[in-house]
């Protein structure tokens, strides 16, 4: 009797809506579950080959393999190396992919694969204990050139950064100077410049990365430097000096652990091949979502056939929502309040024509046989009984009719909800006794107009998409349903219902 | 096609179905009372204890076995109906207006036996009529002999008169006529018609059928502008006091006129039905406002009585 003020009410369900817009969004965002069906993303597939010379003894094979490189996120790794024991070991320096045999000889490959996913927002290694510079030792007159190198480079910068420019600068081929080429020969050029920067004090180290293009095989690590800036590590191309690493450059090493130990094998070495492929971006969401363990959040970690039969349900908000709707604002007249809900799950799974006809038939041939009851004056339970076993004949009647004719769609005609079917039957039955054929013809055609409109919803694949990946959004069904319980206005077939009114107007 | 705008009808105070169920069926109606007057007998019960009179109970049919005992009582009896206590908008009911030799005589003039009854009381109570097909109970009642100043305007059945009974207010009425297009039947739906009433005076305003304005009635061909209900008074505080016996606050109260015993209740409604309006020409929403707006509701049916008629019957 108490008029309770609504505002409570309207502000849970605006919780609803926006807690299910938000989980949404935030699961798109984080997880990259896609809004559409069919947005495909890329992912390198990496293949690293080591091929080394059995010398007839026990051999161990370690490669040093990458953790966070920045730019991109690991997505599954896969050892290919029949007859090896194979492991990975995680130290807090490195990673390192080990393959072991007892007796090994003649030639062996290894191999070793890697899935990466571009990611904008993926750094380097967390491991943040802060690096000292080694100082190094220098004979003369070494020493002398390379104080006045890094006298020079000091002075025309202002920060590690800048210092590390400004040397790369001074050591290029076309700047320089006596001091210089007495200190660099081709092959010692990246550790100079290491050892150079350690010498001032400013934590240097050298990294191998791997240029991404599409279908490359037996391609090389390309060196890299990477200096500490009291912060983090930066990395310098040690040719032009440029900061920072390139979008297509994986960088495979970081940190001065060897890129690969053989031991009990000669004459190794290691090769990389890469191909580009793409991936749905759902299937992407669901592993990495399953990596971070947050796939309890959605339905990928069920069982395949769960998962299908809950794909079924969660169809159902919408058809229920479209069913309020038809109901609560437009005025639909339906039989029974959900069985077009029902019906329309039934059309998913027969597709529309065929299910509309199947459907036709059976009510109307059972609405036939039930005019026989009704004069038969049977009680309504052993009636309805009655009813049941006879939509299950017809309903076996068809699809073996349909079979032999050649219409498998006649076998689809067992999606149907019996017992609803049932129902059906004996309300438009009793309705016709009762209202006439008219409001019959009303009701039923209600019923299907609602049921269609409920399949023609289910059935796009965005809406199967999304009530599957996005399960949050069904709290904005909740909510839109919630207030459509409140809705007291006009429904629009009442506007032509009270039409003689305008007289009084 | 034919449309009326949303703001129009605003502007006539048009109720509407949804306003109906949330607004007012929702917040005045108690969920426990609903079985009180969907089911016949108890109301029959509850009203009797505030003077309201009902048609004359004749026999109870609870059990199959005693559906026997209803052969004995039928046999010097002349007309009765037999009604399925929790039946709505009048499934089930068997009128029995006279006797052939053994056979009974039903409304429409078919005769039939004493075995077809007894069948019709087994259907009843297995649940036929129903709502949702529960067991029900059969109540055989005493024949309405409508008074025939209103009975000459019906094609057959008894006209009843539906009075809108808003916290103990009565806030409008309507006299309904059975057709032949109803099948002698007082639902509007079926073509019955409904003629507003001025609650003030028990005159009768304007006719509809199948929510079109008429002025004759189409079987009898009376005119139906000049009806008017006697003892109106009296009528509107016996609804009134049903709002006591059952503390509904929104129903229908559906009235006869018998010809001896007077007004009687026919069955009360926790849904009344919208068509009231259109039988009016006048929305409901003003009169409920008007209801809801007094600081100091009166206590009694006479009071409440008073109050409607000189509110509502200003025209």
């Amino acid at each position: 009797m108490t008029v309770r003020s609504r505002a409570p009410f309207y502000i849970f369900v605006f919780l609803l809506i926006a807690a299910g817009i938000s989980i949404a969004t935030w699961r798109h965002i984080e997880l990259g579950v896609p809004l559409v069906t069919g947005e495909q993303r890329p992912v390198w597939m990496i293949e690293a080959r080591v091929d080394f010379e059995g010398l007839d003894e026990a051999a161990q094979v370690s490669l040093h393999i990458p953790e966070q490189p920045p730019g991109f996120s690991i997505l599954t790794e896969q050892a290919a190396s029949p007859g090896y024991g194979f492991s990975i070991l995680e130290t807090s320096a490195s990673r390192r992919a080990e393959w072991t045999k007892r007796e090994v000889s003649g030639p062996q490959t290894l191999y070793f694969k890697v899935q990466f996913v571009p990611e904008e927002s993926a750094t380097g290694s967390a491991r943040t204990r802060k690096p000292r510079a080694i100082p190094a030792f220098w004979e003369e007159p070494e020493a002398t050139a390379v104080r006045e190198l890094l006298r020079q480079a000091t002075e025309r910068s202002s920060s590690p950064e800048s210092l590390t420019r400004e040397l790369i600068r001074l050591l290029q081929p076309d700047s320089r100077t006596q001091n210089t080429t007495l200190l660099v020969s081709d092959d010692n050029y990246l550790q100079l410049l290491v050892k150079m920067l350690n010498h001032t004090g400013i934590p240097a180290r050298t990294a191998d990365g791997l240029k991404l293009e599409d279908a490359r095989r037996r391609q090389q690590l390309m060196p890299f430097l990477q200096i500490h800036n009291g912060n983090r590590w930066l990395t310098f191309d040690p040719r032009t000096a440029e900061q920072g690493v390139p979008e297509n450059l994986l960088l495979w090493r970081q940190g001065s652990e060897s890129l690969l130990d053989v031991v009990g094998g000669g004459n190794s070495q290691v090769s990389f091949s890469m191909l580009r492929q793409t991936v749905p971006a759902l299937q992407l969401a669901t592993l990495e979502a399953n990596q971070k363990g947050l796939g309890v959040l959605g339905f990928y970690q069920l069982p395949i056939e769960e998962q299908s039969m809950f794909r079924m349900l969660l169809l159902l908000p919408i058809g229920a929502l479209i069913v309020a709707f038809m109901r609560i604002v437009i005025g639909v007249r339906t039989s029974g309040t959900f069985m077009p809900v029902l019906i329309a799950v039934a059309f998913v799974q027969t597709t529309l024509l065929p299910g509309l006809i199947a459907f036709l038939s059976v009510v109307s041939i059972g609405l036939v046989l039930r005019g026989y009851l009704s004069s038969l004056n049977l009680l309504l339970v052993s009636r309805i009984s009655a009813l049941i076993i006879l939509v299950i004949f017809i309903t076996a009647g068809l699809s073996i009719i349909g079979y032999q004719m050649g219409f498998n769609t006649g076998m689809t005609v067992t999606f149907f909800p019996m017992v609803i079917i049932a129902w059906t039957i004996e309300r438009m039955s009793i309705l016709w006794e009762e209202e006439g054929a008219r409001e019959v013809l009303v009701q039923g055609s209600g019923s299907l107009f609602v049921a269609i409109c409920a399949f023609l919803a289910m059935s796009t694949s965005l809406a199967g998409h999304l009530t599957f990946n996005f399960p949050e959004l069904h709290l904005v069904v909740l909510g839109l349903i919630l207030l459509m319980g409140q809705y007291t206005g006009y429904k629009l077939s009442e506007l032509r219902r009270f039409t003689p009114m305008k007289a009084y107007d | 096609m034919d449309w009326i705008s949303p703001r129009k009808l605003k502007k006539l105070g048009l109720l509407n179905m949804n306003r109906r169920n949330v607004d007012y069926i929702g917040r005045y109606n108690e969920r426990s009372s609903f079985p009180l007057v969907d089911n016949k007998l108890k109301t029959k019960l509850a009203v009797s204890e505030y003077g309201v009179k009902t048609p004359k109970l004749l026999q109870v049919v609870r059990q199959q076995h005693e559906i026997s005992h209803f052969r004995e009582m039928s046999e010097n009896l002349d007309g009765f109906a037999i009604k399925p206590a929790k039946g709505s908008g009048g499934k089930g009911i068997t009128v029995i207006t006279g006797r052939d030799e053994d056979k009974f005589v039903k409304a429409s003039g078919v005769r039939i036996s004493v075995a077809m009854l007894e069948r019709h009381l087994t259907n009843i109570l297995a649940g036929l009529y129903s709502l949702a097909g529960t067991p029900d109970v059969a109540i055989v009642e005493s024949l309405v002999q409508s008074s025939p100043a209103l009975a000459k305007y019906s094609f057959q059945g008894v006209p009843d008169i539906r009075i809108i009974i808003f916290q103990g207010y009565p806030v409008m009425a309507m006299l309904r006529l059975a057709t032949k297009a109803s099948d002698g039947k007082a639902n509007l739906h079926q073509g019955a018609i409904g003629v507003g009433l001025n609650v003030g005076t028990g005159h009768s305003l304007n006719a509809v059928q199948f929510n079109r304005p008429i002025t004759l009635h189409p079987d009898t061909g009376l005119p139906l502008q000049n009806i008017n209900i006697d003892d109106w008074e009296n009528m509107l505080e016996m609804a009134s006091r049903c709002y006591e016996a059952t503390g509904l606050g929104y129903m229908g109260v559906d009235l006869v006129v018998d010809e001896n015993e007077g007004p009687l209740l026919l069955e009360l409604n926790a849904r009344p039905g919208l068509a009231i309006q259109m039988a009016n020409g006048e929305g409901l929403l003003p009169r409920l406002n008007n209801i809801e707006a007094l600081k100091r509701p009166h206590f009694s049916p006479r009071e409440r009585v008073h109050y409607a008629m000189e509110t509502f019957g200003k025209h």
